[in-house]
């Protein structure tokens, strides 16, 4: 008897177990759904919001907004090409520069490194990334600046007589493409390192190995069989990275010299389209002017979009190539 | 002994709590008397120090608390136009378009304390002050004088070793009301600029680089022998700056101080007529004491207050900051308004009307 009814008992009980897990699904199912719909839905008001400001600059100014370089506020002028060119060169040199060393460093870190070394280098790379913006901006202004005017611009153009070539030409003042690069290319380098470090460390084993059993040396196992099969997370690293630079403000307002005009020499002062939103929201009254920031802010929106599709078309290829 | 270090450690206990109760009470005490914050503003940054201090003596002395946000002259203009802060701060006046948008109908400009804009300069081995016409630093800033021993410089500053280095412009890249006090002189007094550049919270630059806010263009001043910059009259006096003696209508060169801008104001307050309503530029004042590159900041009130007892504390607050305010602003480097302009301005405050009542 007793058994009997510790057996229904137990049934009862395992009933009321199954029903309570169906609920605690569905809640958390719905739950889930819920966040997964908030952040794109979010994503899509930002968008909406953005373009809605930035329309009546749009309809007013057209395309002039991205190929006109005139920025004159005073005089109704909303050209913002070298803000847009500011971008697109201080992003491209930072990763020319961060690119490497990155990898450089990744690979260490993956292949070389012994193991007592790997976790504080790894660790201290990594934390470049948890340095706030404004920081890394201040040391720009006083210790990458003045390095850059008495040191390394002098080396350009006089040691190496670069001066006379338009990339290098021009007084070095010391705020320039050139310094905004290099700033923007320390703090790309953390999110390239550290996702290059992953992929590699989760090459597998039999892969090095079936390169060492073919008689490859350590240099032509990682070039050959390790980096190839991480290829595609690497190049996710370096999109990532570059994302960082697109949208970073402060750090390169800081030091670009905010002067908005196109010049080829890495020394000139430029501008970006974060700092010219930064600079001159907070102060803008005329409603053509805020919508013509908005505008700005819409184009920098729709690159970094591209800069994203780019990625995954990049990455998806990669593997697909990969794999055939 | 450990027994003894028990006691101690009680005895400190207690008597950290009587403290905290003591301390508690009183606290207690001046929160009930003052109640939340009475009063929200918004606006200009540059006046942002002498506002806070304001704002803090004067919730000392009445009990109403105001809560600024220093956002920025346009954010304060906007606001205010919307009606969502009680007044507003500018450092520029608003335009009659801008005026014409607000919500909560005539807004009435306040003039509160005055600000300069200075000269400041890195020169190794020049340790006189440099003086310079209006001319000299529109060419500067045009771009048209390049070196420092140019012509246009040296023959204002005989005596004066000049090097004949580049000249490196530093200006704001955000927009500012110190970049308009500045653009709005060099506008007034030289034409060629007017038609050049113009004048704005943020111009088309012919030359230099831009930096953002006063301590990067003086960071970048200080770091680069023969650049030049315009920083404001507190900011340069706080940081010991070298600044330049500038050339006034009267001809004298005088160099940036309260005092000097003060008189300004007043060489400027004499020409004014009865029903200004102080939307007015005192760039280029007469008077031989005046420093010409300077202007009021105002604040922004609506005249007719919909809510009476807001109404009330915002009236109370300026007819304070006009009498009592005034004083203590040559302490944190702002120059005051002119003791009969002050009179003036609160006569103008006395028109504000509480839903049609006084």
């Amino acid at each position: 008897m007793t058994s009997l009814s510790a057996q229904w008992l137990d049934r009862d009980r395992r009933r009321l177990i199954l029903e309570q897990s169906a609920i605690g699904d569905t809640v958390y199912g719905v739950l889930t759904t819920v966040c997964a719909l908030i952040v794109p839905a979010l994503v899509v008001a930002i968008a909406v919001a953005i373009f809605a400001a930035a329309w009546p600059a749009f309809s007013k100014l057209g395309l002039s907004i991205v190929t006109s370089s005139d920025w004159d506020v005073a005089n109704g002028h909303f050209g913002a090409a070298p803000a847009l060119f500011g971008t697109l060169v201080s992003s491209a040199i930072a990763l020319i520069i961060a690119t490497p060393l990155a990898i450089g460093v990744a690979i260490f870190l993956s292949e070389f490194s012994p193991s007592w070394l790997r976790q504080p280098v790894g660790f201290l790379v990594d934390l470049l990334a948890a340095i706030p913006s404004v920081v890394y901006g201040l040391w720009g202004i006083f210790v990458l600046i003045p390095l850059l005017r008495e040191y390394v611009m002098p080396f350009f153009r006089d040691t190496l007589h670069l001066g006379a070539t338009p990339l290098f030409s021009g007084p070095a003042y010391g705020p320039s493409m050139l310094a905004a690069g290099i700033i923007l290319a320390i703090m790309a380098l953390p999110y390239i390192s550290a996702v290059s470090r992953e992929v590699l460390m989760a090459v597998p084993r039999s892969q090095r190995e079936a390169a060492l059993a073919l008689g490859a040396t350590r240099w032509e196992m990682i070039r050959d069989a390790v980096v190839p099969y991480a290829r595609s997370g690497i190049i996710g690293g370096i999109m990532l990275g570059l994302g960082r630079a697109l949208g970073e403000t402060m750090a390169v307002t800081m030091v670009i010299g905010n002067r908005p005009e196109i010049s080829a020499s890495l020394l000139a002062p430029g501008y970006t389209m974060a700092s010219l939103i930064a600079n001159e929201f907070s102060e803008a009254t005329n409603d053509l002017h805020l919508s013509a920031l908005m505008a700005v802010g819409a184009v920098l929106f729709l690159i970094t979009l591209i800069v994203n599709a780019v990625a995954r078309w990049l990455v998806w290829s990669v593997s697909r190539n990969r794999a055939r | 002994m450990r027994a003894l270090n028990t006691i101690a450690l009680m005895l400190l206990a207690v008597a950290c709590a009587k403290d905290n109760s003591s301390n508690s009470t009183t606290a207690s005490s001046t929160a009930t008397s003052s109640g939340g914050v009475d009063l929200t503003g918004a606006g200009a940054t540059f006046p942002y120090p002498i506002y806070s201090k304001w704002f803090s003596d004067y919730a000392a002395q009445s009990g109403v608390k105001i809560n600024y946000q220093s956002i920025g002259s346009g954010g304060g203009i906007r606001q205010l136009s919307e009606e969502t802060v009680d007044f507003g701060a500018s450092d520029s006046p608003m335009s009659d378009e801008e005026m014409g948008k607000a919500k909560g109908g005539p807004i009435l400009h306040i003039p509160t304390v005055l600000g300069a804009d200075v000269v400041t300069y890195n020169l190794p081995g020049v340790t006189a002050p440099l003086k310079l016409t209006p001319e000299a630093i529109a060419g500067i800033f045009m771009g048209t004088i390049k070196k420092w021993n140019d012509n246009g410089i040296a023959s204002l500053n005989s005596g004066v070793k000049l090097p004949s280095s580049d000249i490196l412009v530093v200006h704001r890249s955000d927009g500012s009301g110190t970049t308009y006090i500045f653009t709005d002189y060099l506008s007034t007094a030289v034409p060629a600029w007017k038609t050049a550049v113009g004048k704005g919270k943020e111009v088309k630059w012919p030359v230099g680089i831009g930096a953002k806010g006063n301590e990067a263009v003086s960071g970048q001043v200080k770091q680069t022998p023969g650049a030049v910059g315009y920083v404001e009259l507190a900011y340069a006096k706080q940081n010991n700056l070298p600044i330049a003696a500038v050339r006034n209508q009267s001809g004298q060169y005088v160099a940036a101080s309260v005092a000097a801008v003060t008189a300004a104001a007043a060489g400027a307050a004499k020409a004014l007529p009865d029903n200004t309503d102080y939307r007015l530029s005192i760039v280029n004042a007469p008077g031989a004491e005046s420093y010409p590159i300077s202007s009021f900041t105002w604040l922004l009130v609506y005249q007719h207050q919909k809510d009476a007892a807001k109404g009330k504390k915002v009236v109370d607050f300026l007819n304070w900051a006009l009498t009592e305010g005034e004083k203590s602003a040559p302490s944190l480097d702002y120059a005051p308004l002119p003791s009969d302009m002050a009179a003036k301005v609160r006569a103008r405050v006395a028109t504000i009307d509480f839903n049609g009542a006084k």
